[in-house]
């Protein structure tokens, strides 16, 4: 251990170091404490994101156990974002229910330090703390409303189930240690390398996969979702919705990439069964769902489904894909839950999708933003979400997966219809009474995202390139 | 110039028709009209360069289509054929523009109803312009388009509606083979260019092709199958069911298109593959043949209709088989001829009959007007022109034209020829009884409206009656002035090469007998009908009594309408209602669409039960699952050698 190692650390030695530091804000501060904290929270999570932005080329500490590279870098950077952006939206609810406690941004920021350790996983070990961090943490926010039963619930529901995928994720582990005798993700791969696999990796592999698939929330690993979704506060579902799913996907990719490129048709196979499994369910369950927010956990799980193609295809296309795909999703999960906590009438929160109805008459434009991201979900050209889907697909056909692409693009024609049946609600149905104004953050997140959307087809090159290059990375 | 003809009507029916709520109905009125003067004024000059300095034109806008061998460009091509067409419709659209300018007053669509005539107008254009048969076809339904909008213009009367629909597709029936008469011709020419195609044609003369799995001679089949495209359009015997309902659209429409342009425009096509046709003497003798009998059949019917305009209806359907008697016997001079003075008199009486049903608040019906010639002198003068003319009285236009026709059926050879002889010169008769029947009933005796219509009938304004006063001059002059040029001594150096001419054409030597008939037989109807309905009012009545099947079968114009009900409507109903409710209602909705999406709610309500709540059920699922896989790998072997 080397003061170089601390260097290359240093955004995952800010956040924690930040976290600590506001706790004493919090408990010294008396009054209104928690205001003050969320917004040092976010200050922390910028200057974090400022110092993961400055890092160049690929850089490993500990003995190679954390490594800080492009691919890392990228996600992390949209980590930060969702983590940030979610506790700045976040900012107006509180305020309004004034249920607020200063732990709240604390346990944010401790939760996206377990994720930032995540993204940069390059060990089993600091695979398992940086999930750990990241999941104790998210527990908690996930009860955070303790006099709401439902809230508790959620977050019972998902430490039991979370105990639960841990202990199967750290029995894969074992397994993958036992049969290579590494725990390093280079040792591995070079383990595993030339000779033929054994059951024992595979079994290993397969429990390992289904942590990861528990933390994305992918079919069948996926039945907490809609529970806490609904159950917990809107903002910690939105920071649900965005960060978390980022890192995890990104740990699995880097997962695969890093340390099972050998044994590539055994892990395809497990992808591509997820991905299938997730879009299916994502797009049926969605159908029935009259709470909104449990329609955007169906929505998200769809979404991962679709992620996990680009995933399946096993390329740097296939990842470039995937890329491209998690940062449209990211804007356009914020966006959404930046509406779906503008819904309120005569300051009541409102969650059931039929009180949209005709808002298009009463919220012309917040409707028209919804409308946009909801059109961009369900993947109609030419907006973000259908390139989102158009690279990954691509990909999955480059990548001789043609039976997987076919049933994706079907699949998302019945996800379609859930999305259009919002649009319908809010365009063609009698208009209801209106909604109380959005306030003004809400609305700025909402705005920009559906702009960003929205235009996002004019300029698309950016950030195609930039996923092109944190691609190549893990190559 | 030759561009400002074309799209100067285009320009006013985007003005009127996009910008017209905008700027309101008096502008629309303006621009368009003006345009359309100015267009016609323009095509009085390119006649006078095309024909009288001999300069053809041949402009080509933009290549429109290139695909393999076959091209297809936007042409101007303007020679004697097109000129006379140029001068015909654009005078004609102007007069009438500026006729429903008054006509149109009290109408609350002004502003639609300019923007389809002048579209019209663009669309006939660009048919008598083309250079080959794509642009043709584009101006063909152009024309059958704006004819349905107009027809369909009173969209709130039912009845117009169905005639739209009717004309509609009656002409489909006749664009069908006008369509495989167009593909006919690229296969065998490799071409839809006129010049090469005409060029090529007495080279394949005895050429056949395949139809139907027959070998036919492939100019037989062309002409043929052209000729249907023109049946339809010109209302010909079998396809002519349309066009005396197309009498529901206003009554300048009526002039303009149902009368003057549009249902010539078979005649048109026929003249301008006059090269190709004269290679193919079952053809033309097929046009003859069909020519005449309409030009009976027709007559016939206008002989007891009692709708003013149906009787003008039924008499230009007539007049249209005199047309194509003429082609079919290779006198495609005199058939264009026709064309020409028929424009003017026929719109005459059209408008003249707008005229009166605006006099008399929209009564069509000829039994109760009467008298009027004391209350709308110059529309009784107008309409007794436009009656001449059509009638053949001596030295009027239409005496000049059907004549050369009926004389030159008599002078062809052949059975069919005489068949065409026969059937012109007795539907000569017809037509002078019918003619003059209506302007008896309409004009002359006591009035048989109520009485306070009669005493504010009046004549048309200012604006209406000038279009009347240049078609009547048009009626009567224009025959002997253009005689010479069309049919007489000049036909070489006025037709040049735009359609065929017989080698030896201009006068010939007939018996007086045959020299005198038409105007023998004319004469005898104007006698027929001035003792039937000024004399003798009676007789008629009695008449129609005695032969009730007679006339019956008459008035319903030999029961065509009902013949088509039963043998195509009907059984197209039937099957359109199986297809409907069974084809698409059970099989394609309810495999597709409805199946699928009662599957999908099915699907749905089973994925959503599973979400129980009970964290032991979600924590089996999971297991469920890495049970699945791990069984997966044990059985397919992963770690086995692949």
């Amino acid at each position: 251990m080397s003061s170089a190692d601390f260097l290359t650390i240093l955004p995952e030695l800010i956040l924690p170091v930040g976290a600590l530091a506001l706790l004493m804000v919090g408990v010294l501060v008396r009054r209104d404490s928690g205001m003050l904290v969320l917004g040092l929270s976010i200050v922390v999570l910028v200057i974090a994101g400022f110092y993961v932005a400055m890092g160049q080329g690929t850089e490993t500490a500990f003995n190679g156990a954390f490594i800080a590279d492009p691919f890392a870098r990228m996600m992390k950077i949209m980590t930060l974002i969702g983590s940030g952006v979610t506790l700045y939206m976040s900012a107006e609810y509180w305020h309004r229910s004034g249920t607020l406690k200063f732990e709240f941004p604390v346990l944010v920021l401790l939760a996206t330090t377990g994720m930032m350790l995540m993204i940069s996983a390059n060990d089993l070990i600091i695979l398992y703390v940086g999930l750990e961090l990241q999941s104790l943490a998210l527990y908690v926010v996930a009860a955070f409303q303790r006099d709401s039963v439902k809230s508790s619930e959620a977050g019972l529901k998902y430490f039991v189930l979370g105990a639960l995928s841990s202990g199967m994720l750290l029995y894969g582990a074992s397994l993958i240690y036992g049969f290579t005798g590494s725990t390093g993700f280079s040792e591995i791969a070079t383990a595993l390398s030339g000779t033929q696999a054994s059951l024992g990796v595979i079994f290993g592999l397969v429990f390992l996969l289904t942590g990861f698939a528990f933390k994305i929330s992918a079919v069948p690993f996926h039945m907490w979702t809609p529970d806490v979704y609904e159950g917990a506060p809107t903002p910690v579902t939105a920071f649900f919705a965005a960060a978390p799913k980022l890192a995890a996907m990104a740990l699995f990719t880097r997962t695969i990439f890093s340390a099972f490129p050998g044994i590539a048709p055994e892990w395809q196979q497990i992808i591509v069964f997820l991905a299938i499994a997730s879009m299916a369910l994502g797009s049926f369950a969605a159908i029935g769902q009259t709470n909104i927010k449990r329609l955007m956990a169906y929505s998200s799980i769809g979404h991962m489904g679709y992620a996990l193609v680009g995933l399946a295809a096993g390329t740097e296309e296939g990842v470039t894909g995937l890329i491209v795909y998690l940062a449209v999703y990211l804007v356009m999960t914020l966006g959404s839950f930046a509406f779906i906590m503008a819904m309120r009438r005569d300051g009541q929160k409102i969650e059931r999708i039929d009180q949209l109805s005709g808002l298009s008459q009463t919220n012309p434009l917040m409707a028209f933003m919804f409308g946009v991201l909801l059109f961009s979900l369900a993947g109609i050209p030419p907006l973000a979400g259908f390139f989102a889907k158009f690279y990954v697909f691509l990909a999955a056909i480059n990548a001789g997966l043609y039976a997987l692409s076919v049933i994706g693009v079907l699949l998302s024609v019945v996800g379609a219809f859930y999305y259009l049946r919002i649009v319908k609600i809010m365009y063609f149905d009698d208009p209801a009474e209106s909604f109380d104004p959005m306030p003004r953050s809400l609305a700025a997140v909402l705005t920009v995202s559906g702009l960003m959307i929205l235009l996002f087809f004019l300029y698309p090159a950016p950030l195609v390139a930039i996923a092109g290059a944190s691609a190549q990375s893990l190559f | 110039m030759y561009e400002a003809i074309l799209f100067l009507p285009l320009a006013g029916a985007i003005f009127a028709g996009f910008f017209g709520r905008l700027v309101g109905y008096r502008a629309c009125e303006v621009v368009t009209t003006t345009f359309m003067m100015v267009a016609c004024a323009l095509s009085w000059i390119a006649f006078y360069y095309v024909t009288v300095q001999g300069q053809d034109v041949r402009i080509e806008l933009f290549t429109w289509i290139q695909s393999g061998e076959l091209t297809s460009s936007w042409d101007i091509r303007v020679d004697t054929l097109t000129a006379v067409m140029l001068v015909v419709v654009n005078t004609v659209s102007a007069l009438v523009h500026l006729y429903s300018v008054g006509y149109m007053d009290h109408d609350p669509h002004k502003q639609r109803f300019f923007a389809y005539l002048s579209l019209f107008t663009f669309a006939m254009l660009t048919l008598v312009t083309s250079d080959n048969l794509l642009q043709l076809f584009f101006g063909w339904e152009g024309v059958g388009l704006a004819s349905y909008l107009l027809i369909g213009f009173w969209y709130e009367k039912p009845s117009a509606c169905a005639a739209a629909i009717k004309a509609f597709v009656v002409n489909r029936v006749g664009d069908f083979g006008f369509a495989l008469g167009i593909f006919a011709t690229f296969t065998l020419f490799g071409t839809i260019q006129y010049d090469p195609i005409f060029a090529a044609a007495p080279d394949k003369v005895g050429s056949t092709m395949e139809f139907l799995g027959m070998q036919v001679d492939a100019l037989t089949l062309i002409c043929l199958l052209l000729f249907m495209g023109a049946m339809g359009k010109s209302a010909q015997f079998l396809l002519h069911t349309w066009l005396p309902d197309a009498m529901e659209g206003p009554t300048p429409v009526s002039a303009l298109i149902h009368a003057a342009t549009m249902v010539t425009a078979g005649v048109f096509m026929v003249a301008r593959f006059s090269p190709v046709f004269e290679h193919s003497p079952f053809a033309l003798e097929v046009v003859t043949f069909i020519g005449a009998t309409t030009a009976f059949f027709a007559a016939t019917v206008a002989l007891v209709q009692t709708d003013i305009k149906r009787v003008i209806a039924y008499s230009t359907c007539s007049q249209l088989g005199y047309m194509f008697t003429a082609l079919g016997i290779g006198a495609f001079n005199a058939g264009v001829f026709h064309l020409f003075t028929h424009a003017f008199f026929k719109a005459l009486l059209f408008l003249g009959a707008g005229a009166v049903i605006h006099a008399v608040h929209d009564e069509q019906d000829m039994r109760r007007m009467g008298g009027l010639r004391a209350k709308m002198p110059f529309t009784w003068a107008m309409m007794l022109v436009g009656t001449l003319a059509l009638t053949g009285f001596p030295f009027t236009s239409g005496y000049v034209s059907k004549d050369a026709i009926i004389e030159g059926a008599w002078l062809a050879h052949g059975s069919m020829a005489m068949y065409g002889y026969v059937m012109t010169l007795l539907a000569a008769a017809l037509t002078s009884f019918y003619s003059w029947r209506l302007m008896f009933l309409t004009f002359e005796g006591r009035n048989r409206g109520p009485k306070d219509v009669y005493e504010h009938a009046h004549d048309a304004p200012m604006v209406m009656a000038i279009p009347l006063a240049v078609l009547a001059i048009g009626s009567l002059l224009a025959g002997a002035y253009f005689m010479h040029d069309f049919i007489g001594i000049d036909v070489h150096s006025f037709w040049r090469n735009a359609i065929f001419l017989p080698e030896h054409t201009g006068h010939h030597e007939v018996s007086w007998l045959v020299f005198l008939s038409p105007s023998i037989v004319m004469f005898a109807g104007l006698a027929v009908a001035w003792y039937f309905y000024m004399v003798k009012p009676l007789i008629p009545f009695g008449l129609s009594k005695r032969f009730r099947g007679a006339y019956q079968f008459l008035l319903n114009a030999w029961y065509f309408d009902a013949l088509y009900d039963r043998i195509f409507v009907r059984p197209a109903k039937w099957l359109a209602y199986k297809l409907w409710k069974v084809g698409d209602g059970k099989i394609i909705d309810g495999i597709g669409p409805d199946g699928v999406s009662a599957r999908v709610i099915d699907i749905t309500n089973r994925v959503v039960k599973i979400q129980t709540g009970y964290i032991y059920h979600y924590a089996f699922v999971m297991l469920i699952g890495v049970a699945i896989l791990i069984t997966y790998f044990m059985f397919t072997g992963g770690g086995l050698p692949r």
